[in-house]
């Protein structure tokens, strides 16, 4: 079964950086989350209700909606901002990018551990530029709002080929399948890695820092 | 073709795709009305939440929705359109987006109905609410109010896209295969946007005069030619109502659709605020036909409003005397040019209530700078600039002046009256020919004032300078007569020096 990739440019002012990545990710994780299983006697599971919330962005002309879960906006959060900080960190001319990938763990037989088998990927890649006044901040400001509805455009069109999506799992599976630890709402089991480049294009300091959603971590 | 699919997935898909339908306008009203969206995530499954999405059912959308259907469903041929438009205050409209679900006939006989179909009409549903939030008509909805609102139109048939212009744009937002046919949902929107452009959309405060039409009933007033839209507003009901939109009730084993928001007490609450009676006569005021370009606005910037100088009615003056306890500059102080500096919403009514008035109201014909007070009737005479006598009056803004008005050429008489108000905007100087003789007159001549003793002033002086006499070198008479003399004089000239030209050649020689 072949990785499903995708790769998303946006070109954005250092300070639009954490809001655009937020709202491309929770787009994304929008979704990619269900509600909460609950498995009946039968084998039968009920699945428990999503709710959503709109979130107006302060730096970018753009409004997006994402699901209504303090916990997963909190780990989203965290991995955006550390990406933020490793970008400027890098310098002025900060290249990079952050991806979202969706897994499938695989349960090995011992010694081996599990798997971790990717079945979609989003590649995210930031250009940050400096500006020079509040004229063309202000620019910025609305072009970045309506680029960033191209990329939403861009994110619906590839969930509704309805391609590739892990079977739902039984009750003793659904570990394997769904990230459990979270108490409202349910996405697929991901990760969220990122990379920083300097301005040749050519990968410096890559940073790979994995953010294991799942609990086992062998 | 409905012959592989069981007579339970029949019933099953049928409803899935008619209350999909009664989602998706649920979630497109709502994301035109114009505020944010909150609903929670639930862990618990309670069973009534279709698609397993938290999408609230306002009660009037679900009926016009069901009005529309009219116990039908999208099928081939027969989509479901919302359309979006905008009317403005001023009563035109325009169709700014149009929804449809359709459905055609490729049909995808293998899936499932009651898990897959259902699972990607979900998916299908959270698409919808994201891209709602990208489309031009999610910031123009985020912002209606006072210039002009939002308004939907459900409909069953045919799709319309004529009335949203040249250059339309489409997105799709989806598909999803059943047994039966695809379901497609798209939206078209307005890319042409130019009829707008003439208009203020602004957040903020419309400036004083240009909604005209307090008289004229709000655009979202209950009675409304059918063909028009409902607007996309909605106030959380108050009070537990029977009212006619009561929760839906549909039974059936997977969900209700029903939550238990009460319907609202009243139908097609508007939201727009429109200015009292009082603000728009002021505001009428401002704009009483005289040439605009005397006047300045008092809504947001603030600022002076000249206005005609006609003697106070009666009611006048008992208006600005009443006020005066309230404005700063009631007794008499330099606070005739006292900027309205409040909020833009309380600004027209402040501005109603700054009116200064000179102490003397029924003498002070000649000039004034006064604000004007609500309520106070329509003058007809017009003021000029140049009976203003103030030291900024010549710059004061005017309108298509001739020169004889133009004070920078014809300097007006000193005011025949000294109002305290004067006393404070002009120096002592320029009124000295008035002042009384007791005094020894100072001639103080303070920077920019007009100077009367000096008969000339700028205009002339410029005009004598653009005419200057002839340099008398230049003269022509004068100039050939001495030609002829140089030309005379100049054999003894050379004489001269060649009788020098020793002490000539001994300077060069110095000099190298």
């Amino acid at each position: 079964m072949n990785c499903r990739s995708e790769v998303l440019e946006v070109t954005v002012e250092a300070r639009q950086v954490e809001e655009a990545m937020l709202a491309l990710l929770h787009t994304i994780l929008l979704h990619r989350s269900t509600g909460k299983f609950h498995y009946k006697k039968e084998g039968t599971y009920s699945i428990g209700t999503v709710g959503t919330q709109d979130i107006d962005c302060d730096f970018i002309d753009f409004t997006f909606v994402r699901v209504s879960s303090e916990e997963l906006d909190r780990v989203i959060r965290k991995a955006v901002s550390e990406f933020k900080d490793a970008l400027s960190n890098s310098g002025s001319d900060g290249m990079g990018q952050i991806s979202l990938e969706f897994f499938q763990k695989k349960k090995s037989r011992w010694p081996f551990s599990d798997e971790c088998i990717p079945w979609e990927v989003w590649s995210i890649k930031v250009n940050v530029v400096n500006l020079a006044n509040e004229q063309e901040r202000q620019i910025c400001r609305e072009k970045v709002g309506e680029k960033l509805g191209e990329k939403v455009i861009n994110v619906v069109e590839v969930i509704n080929r309805h391609e590739y999506l892990p079977k739902m799992p039984t009750q003793s599976e659904v570990d394997n399948v769904f990230d459990t630890s979270l108490k409202d709402v349910q996405p697929y089991l991901y990760k969220i890695a990122y990379q920083i480049t300097d301005s040749l294009g050519t990968s410096v300091s890559t940073t790979m820092r994995r953010l294991i959603k799942d609990t086992l971590a062998l | 073709m409905d012959g592989d699919l069981s007579p339970q997935d029949k019933k099953d898909l049928d409803k899935f795709i008619k209350f999909f339908a009664l989602k998706t306008v649920q979630v497109i009203v709502q994301a035109r009305l114009g505020e944010k969206i909150c609903t929670r995530s639930s862990s618990s499954p309670t069973g009534s939440d279709w698609f397993n999405l938290a999408i609230k059912d306002i009660p009037e959308v679900t009926h016009e929705a069901k009005k529309a259907l009219a116990g039908q469903l999208p099928g081939i041929g027969r989509s479901m359109c919302v359309e979006i438009s905008l009317k403005t205050s001023e009563g035109d409209s325009m169709e700014l987006e149009t929804w449809c679900l359709e459905m055609n006939e490729k049909c995808d006989k293998d899936i499932k109905v009651s898990y897959t179909v259902y699972n990607r009409l979900s998916v299908l549903l959270k698409s919808l609410l994201a891209i709602t939030r990208v489309t031009p008509a999610y910031k123009l909805s985020r912002n209606q109010g006072h210039d002009y609102v939002i308004l939907y139109r459900i409909y069953f048939g045919e799709v319309q896209l004529s009335g949203l212009g040249e250059g339309f744009q489409t997105v799709r937002v989806g598909v999803v295969g059943t047994p039966v046919g695809t379901v497609t949902l798209s939206c078209a929107y307005r890319t042409n946007l130019a009829f707008m452009s003439n208009r203020q959309f602004e957040r903020s405060a419309p400036i004083m005069g240009i909604i005209v039409d307090h008289f004229v009933d709000p655009p979202c007033s209950s009675q409304r030619p059918a063909n028009m839209g409902q607007p996309c507003n909605y106030r959380p009901p108050d009070e537990e109502d029977g009212g006619p939109f009561a929760g839906v009730q549909d039974s059936q084993e997977v969900c209700t659709t029903s939550f238990s928001t009460s319907p609202p007490s009243q139908l097609y609450t508007s939201r727009i605020s429109y200015q009292s009676p009082a603000l728009t006569g002021a505001a009428e005021l401002c704009h009483p036909g005289v040439n605009p370009n005397q006047m300045l606005h008092a809504g947001k910037e603030g600022g002076v409003v000249l206005v005609p100088a006609q003697p106070p009615h009666g009611a006048d003056a008992h208006l600005t005397v009443d006020h005066a306890p309230n404005t700063p500059g009631s007794s008499g102080d330099d606070d005739g040019l006292s900027q309205s500096g409040d909020g833009r919403s309380d600004g027209r009514r402040d501005e109603g209530r700054r009116s200064v008035s000179p102490s003397d109201p029924v003498e002070s014909l000649a000039a004034f700078t006064r604000k004007v007070g609500a309520f106070v009737n329509k003058p007809s005479t017009q003021v000029t600039a140049a009976s203003l006598d103030l030291p900024f009056a010549a710059f004061a803004p005017r309108g298509l002046d001739s020169e004889e008005n133009d004070p920078m050429v014809h300097p007006p008489d000193s005011p025949a009256s000294s109002s305290p108000l004067q006393a404070s905007l002009h120096s002592q100087g320029s009124e000295g020919s008035q002042q009384q003789d007791d005094f020894v007159m100072v001639d103080f001549r303070p920077a920019f004032s007009k100077d009367d003793l000096l008969p000339m002033d700028l205009g002339t002086f410029y005009r004598e300078f653009q005419n200057p006499p002839q340099l008398a070198s230049l003269s022509l008479h004068i100039s050939s007569q001495s030609m002829a003399d140089d030309l005379d004089s100049l054999p003894e000239k050379l004489a001269v020096y060649e009788k020098n030209i020793d002490e000539f050649d001994a300077f060069v020689d110095m000099l190298q």
